[in-house]
């Protein structure tokens, strides 16, 4: 049962407090966009198995949602954030190459390594 | 207003912590900017208390105000102050975006106090009530059992718990269930 | 008879007497016995019958990992099924039953089925025996099954569990799990460094197997070292210490679950029986010691059969033995030790069978020296059958079985060496590695389970790390302590190292078979899961037939699926199985470890959460008032409402036709306080309204109301309700009753999360007012009886709203209608709803006043025509299906929903729509009865055309009246359409207008 700190009242909530609540950094696509960009905006989701940002919400407490990065696989949390945002902190990227170099998301990625995995040249 | 009855209408019941129904307590919903200096002033102004800290209270003259969120605090008051001071804060927010509503009769409030206080309260809420981690002053909204509530210690071990008033009762069996004066844990007394 | 020795039994109390019975009859105890050592005091070695032969079974161990003596405990509403006898302490009446035996454990009928099916018993007999033929599985194999397996009887279901439980919310540095030496010098590490410390114990005494065992912790004896350490950790600020009290499982992020059981060793104590202790610690000690392991050789499960430490500890616990001329069979030097302290106790020790070739060390001396005979490369060939051991033959370790000599005795002490217990370690993804000295699998130290920060959590102690010998235990403990101190965030404290004395031990060996070669007959006796009956052969078999993955030969032989969850057996099988699949063990690997530890009950697990206080009941201010007056409850979601209030010898039925019919004629109040009351506040909460509903808000004019439709972002209606203009900013959002938390929820979440940018303020007003709907031609008189706020037809038109005083209460009148009839629905502080309720009813009497419920709610507005959010929505249902096009805007760019309408399947004209449907008899159409057309479908199925949505029995039509979507259903009108019920009948009906009342709205227009 995981516990991740809300980045509003810096409550470290267990899972019993907090809603799940999928995917972050979704694009909204609405009226006039393309039967494929909706179709995805919809439905298609990644399903990594590493690093993954999520949205959560402290239902039991605070109100507030907010983004989380975590690896699926070992359940560390990277780091929790402020949920008006469309990209994670800069700091948190960073961190995250630390841990896990080479990890990619989406169009987010360690920025040491290009996007097929190999170590970009000095 | 000689109407008005609170959800447990004067229950009350003594175990390892005496659970008490607070009766008519004003609360008020306050939704704003809590950074804004309008927002502080007319707090002040209107409770005399200063805004909280994240997850505090501030508690002066019989009013207390609850750090509730990033954009809202919880203004507990005498019952029959509220109206004039729901009036009092938008007027004083004018001009504001703010929200200021009544939200006394969506409540009940508990008091539970004595030895056994923090103790019954860690048997519904996953929350640390030692004696350093949680002190007097300090707030936290939570679940309780299987609802949402919120709580704050205030002097003499007393601690104040708010639930929405349709769950009122079960809150008041719940503690009654948890204070069961043979269920003592044994931890924190 | 009695085998209580003259002295030993530290944990008793000889001076006092405990009467307790076992199948009935009574027996003698003292304070401080398990019932397994009462049960041993007694002579009652024969305990239970086995799961699938019924052979009989004695206790083989003395803790937790006892597979064979469960037994039902108390009576009616206190019994429990599945007891461990070893972990019962012993109370004044304590009533046991022995488990899975038919007429009686002594003579049991199941034992002649098993000779007679035992061929079909073997590894896979469930998928091999019951596939064919098919008409056999429920007259005989389900039959026979149900009959021979099983556990206990479970609890009879009309009975009520007597007892209460709770939860307890626990939060420390380190939580040390296990209180003998190990843990108890972890934490006094773990605290010395200014940490947190729980420490939990799982027995009633603390120390562990050391005061058994033998040897000195500086100059001690270990009973006076854990004496003196208990005292220095109590008087430690910063200690907790819990005995009775087990580590059930460890989960992410340092979550672990601790059992407390507070009542089982004495019920007449009030309070709680069990408390889960529902902790989060950063730091996880597990010193959860080591388990013996049995030996494979024919006739181990013959009752007096026992591991070697299990009986010395019976001994030197509890003064009694198990039998009074012992066998003991091992193949490592600590058996010896059971041997020194039965003979000490007056036991005679028939003979030491060392599978070792070369024999033990210093403790095979000490025996030798004792006058023991001690025989090396030798292993038992057979324990002859029965009910308890009589005869022992011997063969040689390197032989197949052939029998050399035969002993006679009454019990056998065995070992085959020290599993530590990984299974805390395990639960959250602790990795293990195979020890080759000590033929074990223990932690992996370098890949611990993780915690949030990606660092490790769970830290080992003792023999749980896989030291055995005393002095590297205690070392290994210290080192434990202050790691998982500093893990915690508190620097290491160096404790003062502990001198110990004790025997060395020369190496053990492996012995997975015993003999090595033994031959088929042999191995077909040799149990390796005494609980679930599992033999060498069986898991040999396994292998045979394909079954290479340890996980897959657990599910087919059973192989550790009981409640041990093979605690005893997992090494053994594992062994057996890379043998039998020329592997080694490393490589085929281990089981899955998976919480509990060892069973917790049910009523732990749901705590408080009982009665009462089951479940969150959700009370209007007007809740007792219409449970005092015939209140029939209906739930909707975790509220009560009445469905109906019943009079003196009414039917529900007579009941709802009543209301259905007053509210239509006379006057009718409706608890309406459940539904949703969402304020919307701020510069731009007209654009965010627009967003959320289809239809437009932000040019309400203020003082007025509209419906409004909510889609979710795929388009289907989620809900509906009426929308009041407040003031030049503020809007009033009713919602469904079901819709108040989520419509909020979901407001919350796009102003949040998408138009953050949005100066919006929403709060949940639900609860703050009792809203009445008073309905009915006399619904204006009554109001104006009571006096106060104008409501005529001209000063608060239909829908409006306006603030005022009614009959003195300050309130808010909308003039709305979900009947069709003249309607109001007013809303008062909910501290002021009974008492507003209350004047209502007294003023409405001259004008034939009743309340009614939601039943009546729903034939009212059913007969209108009017869409419930549920019934005629289902998560697939979007505003066109239901003909509500005029609630979507055209002018609107966007709003949630707008695109996915323009999708192909939502476009298309075949999707079937809502109409009105009458029988053809005017009979009631069933709920959700599907409407059939021509052909079938790919199954073979009737292709359906329709559904029924609301069904409803009409009093003022005084027929039934339906809805429901039917495909093209608004071009049919006429057309009779099928609906088979489940009832064999076929219900025809007339598809017609959904409006069946007042069609042109003249009633709620007065």
């Amino acid at each position: 049962m995981l516990i991740l700190e809300c980045p509003y009242c810096g409550v470290k909530a267990e899972e019993t407090e907090l809603q799940a609540g999928g995917e972050a950094h979704l694009k909204r696509f609405g009226p006039g966009s393309s039967d494929d960009d909706f179709h995805d905006y919809l439905f298609m989701r990644e399903n990594p198995k590493g690093v993954h940002f999520e949205r959560w919400r402290h239902v039991n407490g605070c109100g507030k949602w907010f983004h989380a990065a975590r690896c699926t696989v070992t359940l560390e949390v990277f780091g929790t954030y402020t949920a008006q945002t469309s990209t994670p902190p800069q700091a948190l990227l960073d961190a995250i190459s630390e841990k896990r170099p080479g990890w990619t998301w989406r169009e987010f990625a360690d920025a040491s390594t290009s996007h097929n995995g190999e170590e970009v040249a000095d | 207003m000689s109407n008005a009855v609170s959800v447990l209408n004067g229950a009350s019941f003594d175990g390892l912590a005496e659970v008490k129904d607070a009766g008519l307590v004003g609360m008020i919903t306050l939704r704003g900017d809590l950074s804004s200096k309008a927002l502080a002033k007319a707090v002040l102004n209107v409770t005399d208390c200063t805004i909280p800290d994240v997850r505090k209270v501030a508690a002066v003259n019989g009013n207390t105000v609850a750090w509730m969120s990033p954009d809202e605090l919880l203004i507990v008051t005498d019952y029959q102050n509220v109206d004039a001071m729901v009036a009092k804060l938008s007027s004083a927010l004018a001009g504001e975006h703010a929200l200021v509503v009544n939200v006394s009769d969506a409540r009940s409030m508990l008091t539970l106090s004595g030895s056994g206080t923090r103790e019954v309260l860690a048997k519904v809420a996953p929350v640390d009530f030692s004696a350093e981690q949680f002190q007097p002053g300090d707030f936290r909204r939570t679940r309780l059992a299987q609802v949402a509530g919120a709580f704050w210690l205030g002097e003499a071990e007393q601690m104040h718990i708010i639930c929405f008033r349709s769950v009122g009762q079960y809150v008041f069996d719940l503690l009654k269930v948890a204070a069961h004066s043979d269920a003592v844990v044994g931890v924190y007394t | 008879m009695s085998n209580r020795l003259a002295k030993q039994g530290r944990l008793i109390d000889r001076s006092k007497q405990i009467v307790f019975t076992f199948n009935g009859r009574s027996m003698l105890g003292h304070p401080g016995d398990t019932l397994a050592s009462a049960l041993l005091a007694n002579d009652q070695m024969l305990v239970g019958r086995s799961f699938k032969y019924h052979r009989p079974r004695g206790l083989v161990a003395s803790g937790s990992e006892e597979p064979n003596a469960l037994v039902g405990l108390g009576s009616d509403n206190r019994f429990e099924p599945n007891q461990r006898a070893t972990t019962t302490e012993l109370f004044e009446g304590l009533a046991a039953q022995s488990q899975n035996h038919w007429p009686s454990l002594e003579f049991d009928v199941g034992i002649l089925n098993s000779k007679l099916f035992s061929r079909f018993l073997t590894a896979g007999f469930y998928y091999k025996m019951f596939i064919h033929p098919k008409p056999f599985w429920k007259h005989i194999y389900e039959p026979f099954i149900r009959q021979s397996a099983g556990l206990g009887r479970a609890p009879d279901k009309e009975l009520k569990d007597a007892d209460t439980y709770e939860h307890f919310y626990f939060f420390a540095d380190v939580v040390v799990v296990g209180g003998g030496v190990a843990g108890l010098q972890a934490a006094k590490a773990a605290a010395a460094s200014g940490a947190k410390v729980l420490v939990m114990e799982q027995n009633a005494h603390w120390g562990g197997r050391a005061p058994v065992d033998g040897g000195t912790i500086d100059g001690m004896t270990a009973d006076a070292w854990v004496a003196k350490t208990l005292d220095e950790l109590r008087a430690m600020e910063n200690v907790t210490l819990r005995d009775r009290t087990m580590g059930a499982g460890v989960y992410d992020h340092g979550y672990l679950l601790g059992y407390e059981r507070l009542t089982d060793h004495d019920p007449s104590k009030g309070g709680p029986r069990h408390r889960l202790w529902r902790i989060r610690t950063k730091q996880i000690v597990t010193a959860c010691g080591a388990i013996e392991r049995p030996l494979s050789f024919a006739g181990n499960d013959v009752p007096g059969v026992m591991l070697a430490a299990a009986m010395r500890d019976y001994v030197v616990n509890w003064g009694v033995t198990p039998g009074k001329r012992v066998v003991v069979a091992t193949n490592n030097d600590d058996a010896y030790r059971t041997a020194l302290i039965l003979q000490k106790a007056g036991v005679e020790i028939a003979c030491i069978l060392d599978a070792r070739r070369l024999g033990g060390g210093a403790l095979a001396a000490e025996a030798r020296a004792a006058g023991i005979r001690v025989e090396d490369g030798r292993a038992i060939a057979k324990v002859a059958d029965g009910k308890r051991v009589s005869k022992v033959a011997i063969c040689l370790q390197d032989g197949e079985g052939q029998s050399i000599e035969e002993i006679e005795a009454d019990a056998v002490a065995m070992s085959g060496g020290w599993s530590p217990v990984v299974h805390l370690w395990s639960h959250c993804g602790g990795k293990l590695t195979w020890d080759e000295t000590q033929a074990h699998f223990r932690p992996d130290p370098s890949r611990a389970p993780t915690s949030h920060d990606g660092k490790p959590f769970v830290v080992t102690a003792g023999a749980s790390s896989g030291p055995l010998e005393l002095a590297a235990v205690l070392s290994d403990a210290a080192q434990a302590g202050a790691t998982a101190g500093e893990g915690a965030g508190f620097p290491a404290q160096n404790l003062a190292a502990v001198s110990v004395e004790d025997m060395p031990e020369t190496a053990m060996e492996p012995v997975w078979l015993m003999p090595a070669n033994a031959d088929i007959q042999h191995r077909m006796k040799s149990w390796l899961d005494y609980q679930n009956d599992v033999k060498v052969s069986d898991v040999q078999l396994a292998a045979r037939e394909g079954f290479e993955s340890v996980e897959h030969t657990k599910r087919y032989t059973t192989l550790g699926m009981a409640t041990d969850q093979g605690k005893l057996s997992n090494i053994n099988g594992l062994a057996i199985l890379a043998d039998s699949l020329g592997s080694e063990i490393p490589q085929v690997g281990t089981t899955t470890f998976r919480p509990p530890y060892h069973p917790i009950s049910m009523g732990a697990i749901g705590g408080e959460a009982r009665g009462d206080v089951f479940q969150p009941l959700r009370k209007t201010p007007m809740y007792d008032w219409h449970d005092a007056n015939g209140a029939d409850w209906e739930p909707v979601g975790h509220w009560r409402r009445p469905f109906t209030y019943l009079q003196d010898g009414e039917s529900v039925q007579d009941a709802v036709n009543r209301e259905v019919k007053n509210t239509r004629e006379n006057l009718g109040l409706l608890d309406a306080s459940t539904l949703g009351k969402l304020v919307v506040k701020g510069p731009d909460a007209g654009k965010f309204l627009d967003m959320m509903y289809t239809n437009v808000m932000s040019n309400l004019k203020i003082g007025k109301c509209r419906y409004g439709l909510m889609c979710s972002e795929n388009g289907f209606l989620v809900d509906d309700g009426v929308v009041a203009r407040i003031d030049e900013d503020a809007w009033l959002c009713h919602t469904t009753t079901g819709g108040a938390d989520r419509i909020h929820a979901h407001m919350e979440e796009w102003l949040q999360t998408e138009w953050w940018d949005m100066k919006v303020f929403v709060a949940n007003l639900t609860e703050q007012y009792a809203q009445i709907a008073v309905v009915g031609p006399n619904a204006r008189k009554v109001l104006e009886k009571l006096g106060g706020m104008d409501v005529s037809k001209e000063a608060l038109p239909f829908m409006e709203w306006r603030d005022g005083e009614i009959g003195g209460f300050n309130a808010r009148a909308y003039r709305i209608s979900f009947s069709g009839e003249l309607s109001y629905e007013i809303a008062v502080a909910a501290s002021e709803g009974q008492a507003f309720w209350s004047a209502l009813m007294e003023a409405g009497k001259e004008f034939g006043v009743m309340p009614y419920g939601t039943e009546c709610l729903h034939i009212l507005r059913a007969e209108k025509g009017f869409i419930m959010i549920g019934d005629e929505t289902d998560g697939t249902v979007i505003p066109q299906d239901l003909n509500l096009h005029w609630a979507l805007s055209k002018k609107k760019d966007d709003y949630l929903g707008k695109r996915a309408h323009t999708r192909s399947h939502m476009a298309d004209p075949d999707r079937w729509k809502l109409v009105g449907l009458e029988t053809v008899d005017g009979s009631v159409l069933p709920d959700g009865a599907y409407a059939v057309g021509n052909g079938v479908n790919g199954n073979g199925q009737k292709n359906t055309i329709g559904r029924v949505t609301s069904t409803y029995f009409s009093s003022n039509l005084n027929r039934g009246i339906a809805m429901g979507l039917v495909k093209n259903g608004p071009k049919r009108m006429g057309e009779v359409i099928s609906f088979p019920g489940t009832d064999g009948k076929t219900y025809e009906a007339k598809i017609v207008d959904p409006v069946f009342y007042d069609k042109d709205g003249e009633k709620q227009n007065v």
